[in-house]
């Protein structure tokens, strides 16, 4: 045993394949980067023809005229901000309500089957919740919800009209429309903003809760002084993060929100969002100028979701303060 | 003295604060059952609407044509195998590939730069990689075709195999590596023989999310495969998808294709959270086994 | 028969912080040297700048000759090279947890282009057998999985992987400091047979271990080798005031 002997091992230094093989993960590494670049290379640039004859106004004007080539994208931008504020209206009281009963209320053996369902809803694929929507939502809303709140909240209608325009339960109840998009969305954004929640909820150290407690609060003045404050700025990056989501939702709100594109105060009417443009009339755009328009909301879509994840990340990463992400549905 | 001590600074638990506090529990846990109600309701749906219309011949068959009963979602299901197929020969060793990377190469600026630029592509709305995937395969092609949502769908996979891969190595103990070296096996030996087997149960967990995530995605497809009423297994052709085919037919106006879209879904959601639940379960059994 | 090793003016780094200072020292062929001293001191450090294992932590470098025989461990030959010939057992039992027993002991060889199986279970038998583990376990050999041994008996397969790729030098980092008192015995046992085939090099914080299984001691303190010689000699009159105050418990 020793040097006289000849080595059991025969192989070499190992320096070039440690190389090669070093080299070869740090290209996939690049691919990730190379990957948005395409992205945002492929928008500006099959965007251009529009940008040139439109320019910025193309989000201010109404006008969506395949035929005669004059595009104008603000009802889909109209139609995008209010349904994904509807969804979080109605998204986020439900979202930290159901975190707060997992993280703070819910007894143990209860918490895994939650918050395992909550992941499930997460799963289900946008066509689904729109086929769900158009076949059980939209019929649920078209002869029962529509006309209660047309019953109960019409009175709003009194005001707007002083102030030039409809009100927000006015018009024939379709069942499609702004509402139906708004709801399904809200279903669907409520596991992220729910499960973003439940983590920064249980980032917040268990000194903060027993100090509130100490001092005899109950349990909901435990809650809302010691863990939702400290959560606060990671809420916020969670209700963001949903909203991020929500911007690019395609098929559920494709399916039930009515595809035309036209401003309305109500919520009953039917609308159009930048998403949905898309996917409707993408495959069918005769012309370049068309399809140029519509890649070039496409940009304005990948633009604004960017910015709020990114806003959303960082909020987010100041309460968990680099705790791994997990990869959400 | 009581006198005094009824003057302290603690003050009662009054009813009112306790009222508070059980509506409070009340309300969340009405927000529970406000959130689960749509899932059990999408459920039971699709349950109740589509398992009638699943027997062997939905299966089996392709569409038929309008008006005509019968038929099925065969050359969708197996379009998305196809499409499933030809992303994950791009996206899963790129995926991993970029995990490793950011595991054992990447702690320092460049790493956090390619970790930050996957969240963001994880964020990009699907329907904005369907137009990507247009300008690249479908135009310089010139047809729809396989490839083209193939291309979609692992640009989209990329980010989650990416994150999870780093997060699963992430958890080997360097123990393990430092034992590996100890013993003169190579940096590129440790990390594939050594790190990358340790973390294989959570490598295979993330890869299979990232299947689910993206086989029921119906917008980056909707431009790319578009869809065909007939079988296809030419990459460069225009191929059918479960989730397309649940699209078109949902907004359809034919009730027999409205049956036949329930049917098509419950089987896309079966597939779904049999892959999710699959991996939940090995999760909490195979994962603990490796990185111990 | 294993070889010595000379050290010749070894300095080494964390960064900016300099953790071992100026160490000149000559470890004897088929001896077993203890390395003692404080928390702290850089005997970990100087074990593994020997294996050039400090290298792996990053922002770490050494200066300075170490030479084992006549192969001059930093200039003659790579890392991933020494480390096949310079074997290490750690302080905390590291099996890889996805193998086998046979696995563990045969992954240096294998990962390393080694596939006659016939010999490699022959090396495996003998390796287990050198490190007192044989008996125990020959017969789940492939069944059981590396981790599902006992503390004692996980180190004693990593002495028996670390043989396997008959290195010439064992380092040894503290290797009982995990385990219970008749672990540690059986371990000291097997270190006394090892050393007529292998040269050792043993850091402990344990003096009295120092004292049972070694015969060359060097005594470590802030970074610099104060004092090496006969174990006996180091215990009973050592030459530096500050060995006698760490041995005599007066820190440490």
């Amino acid at each position: 045993m020793g040097a006289q002997t000849r080595p059991l091992i025969t192989a070499g230094s190992s320096r070039v394949s440690d190389g090669i093989f070093q080299a070869a993960m740090a290209a996939c590494g690049v691919c990730v980067l190379g990957l948005v670049l395409v992205i945002v290379y492929e928008l500006i640039a099959k965007s251009g023809l529009s940008w040139h004859a439109f320019g910025w106004k193309f989000f201010l004007r109404s006008e969506w005229d395949p035929v005669n080539e004059q595009f104008g994208a603000l009802p889909f931008v109209y139609g995008t901000i209010v349904s994904s504020l509807l969804a979080l209206l109605l998204a986020v009281p439900l979202a930290i309500g159901v975190a707060v009963f997992i993280t703070e209320m819910c007894p143990p053996w209860l918490k895994g089957p939650i918050a395992f369902t909550t992941e499930l809803l997460a799963a289900i694929p946008s066509v689904i919740y729109g086929l769900w929507a158009i076949f059980v939502l939209v019929p649920l809303l078209r002869t029962y919800v529509e006309p209660f709140l047309a019953r109960y909240f019409g009175w709003t209608s009194g005001i707007t009209h002083r102030l030039g325009f409809q009100g927000p339960f006015e018009g024939p109840p379709f069942g499609i429309g702004m509402l139906a998009a708004g709801m399904i969305l809200a279903v669907m954004v409520v596991p992220i903003i729910s499960s973003i929640t439940r983590e920064v909820m249980t980032a917040v150290p268990q000194q903060q809760r027993e100090a509130v407690l100490a001092l005899g609060a109950t349990r909901w003045e435990m809650i809302r002084t010691g863990v939702l404050r400290n959560a606060r700025a990671g809420i916020l990056g969670g209700v963001i993060l949903g909203l991020g989501r929500a911007l690019g939702e395609t098929m559920a709100v494709t399916m039930v929100i009515g595809n035309r594109p036209e401003i309305a105060a109500s919520l009953f009417a039917p609308g159009y969002t930048m998403a949905s443009v898309i996917a409707n009339e993408f495959s069918e755009a005769t012309g370049n100028v068309y399809l140029s328009a519509l890649v070039e909301v496409g940009l304005a879509l990948f633009l604004v979701t960017i910015v709020v994840n990114i806003l959303a990340q960082v909020l987010v990463w100041s309460v968990t303060r680099g705790m791994p992400a997990r990869s959400n549905g | 003295m009581a006198e005094s001590l009824r003057h302290t600074s603690v003050a009662p638990l009054s009813l009112g604060r306790r009222v508070k506090d059980n509506l409070v529990t009340l309300a969340a846990g009405g927000a529970v059952v406000l959130v689960l109600l749509p899932l059990a309701a999408i459920l039971a749906y699709l349950l109740y609407k589509g398992v009638g219309s699943i027997n062997w011949a939905f299966l089996t068959q392709t569409p038929k044509p309008v008006g005509e009963a019968g038929g099925g979602m065969a050359n969708a299901i197996a379009g998305t195998a196809l499409i499933l197929l030809i992303a994950s020969t791009v996206g899963v060793p790129i995926g991993i590939g970029a995990g490793i990377f950011l595991a054992e190469y990447g702690r320092n600026r460049f790493g956090d730069l390619v970790r930050f630029t996957a969240d963001v592509l994880n964020g990009v709305p699907s329907i904005v990689v369907g137009i990507v995937a247009y300008g690249i395969v479908v135009i310089s092609q010139g047809h729809f075709s396989a490839l083209a949502g193939g291309a979609a769908l692992a640009i989209m996979m990329i980010p989650t195999i990416t994150r999870a891969t780093e997060e699963m190595l992430l958890l080997v103990p360097n123990a393990v590596r430092e034992a590996a070296y100890g013993l003169g096996v190579s940096r590129w030996r440790t990390t594939l023989s050594i790190t990358l087997r340790t973390a294989t149960s959570g490598v295979i967990t993330g890869v299979m999310l990232a299947f689910a995530r993206v086989a029921g995605e119906t917008a980056p497809l909707l431009f790319t495969a578009f869809g065909n009423q007939y079988w296809n297994w030419n990459v460069n052709q225009p191929t059918a998808a479960l989730s397309l085919q649940v699209f078109t037919y949902a907004i359809s106006p034919f009730d027999e294709w409205h049956r036949q879209a329930w049917a098509g879904a419950l089987i896309l959601i079966v597939l779904i959270m049999g892959a999710v639940s699959a991996v939940r379960i090995a999760a909490s059994r195979g994962m603990l086994k490796g990185a111990n | 028969m294993g070889v010595g090793i000379k050290v010749d003016k070894l300095n080494a780094w964390f960064g900016k912080t300099q953790a071992l200072h100026d160490i000149s020292i000559e470890v004897p062929a088929n001896h077993a040297t203890a390395v003692i001293g404080p928390s702290g001191c850089g005997k970990s450090t100087f074990v593994r700048c020997l294996n050039r294992m400090h290298e792996t932590v990053p922002e770490a470098r050494a200066t300075g000759r170490v030479r084992m025989g006549d192969l001059d461990i930093y200039n003659g030959t790579s890392a991933v090279q020494i480390r096949r010939q310079i074997g290490m057992v750690f302080q905390k039992p590291n099996p890889f947890p996805t193998m086998s027993i046979y696995d563990n002991v045969a992954a240096g060889l294998r990962l390393n282009g080694f596939s006659d199986r016939k010999r490699l279970n022959e090396i495996v038998e003998r390796s287990l057998k050198l490190s007192a583990l044989w008996e125990e376990v020959k017969d789940t050999l492939k069944k059981k999985s590396g981790a599902s041994l006992s503390g004692g008996q996980q180190q004693r397969l990593c002495i028996a992987r670390a043989l396997a790729v008959e290195p010439q030098v064992l380092l040894m980092d503290e290797p009982c400091s995990a385990l219970d008192p008749i672990s540690t015995g059986k371990i000291e046992e097997l270190i006394f047979q090892l050393k007529e085939k292998f040269t050792i090099v043993i850091v402990t914080h344990n003096m009295q271990q120092a004292s049972r299984v070694a015969e060359f001691t060097g005594f470590f303190l802030l970074g610099k080798l104060i004092e090496f010689d006969k174990t006996e000699k180091i215990f009973t009159t050592p030459s530096d005031k500050r060995t006698e105050d760490y041995i005599t418990g007066r820190f440490g």
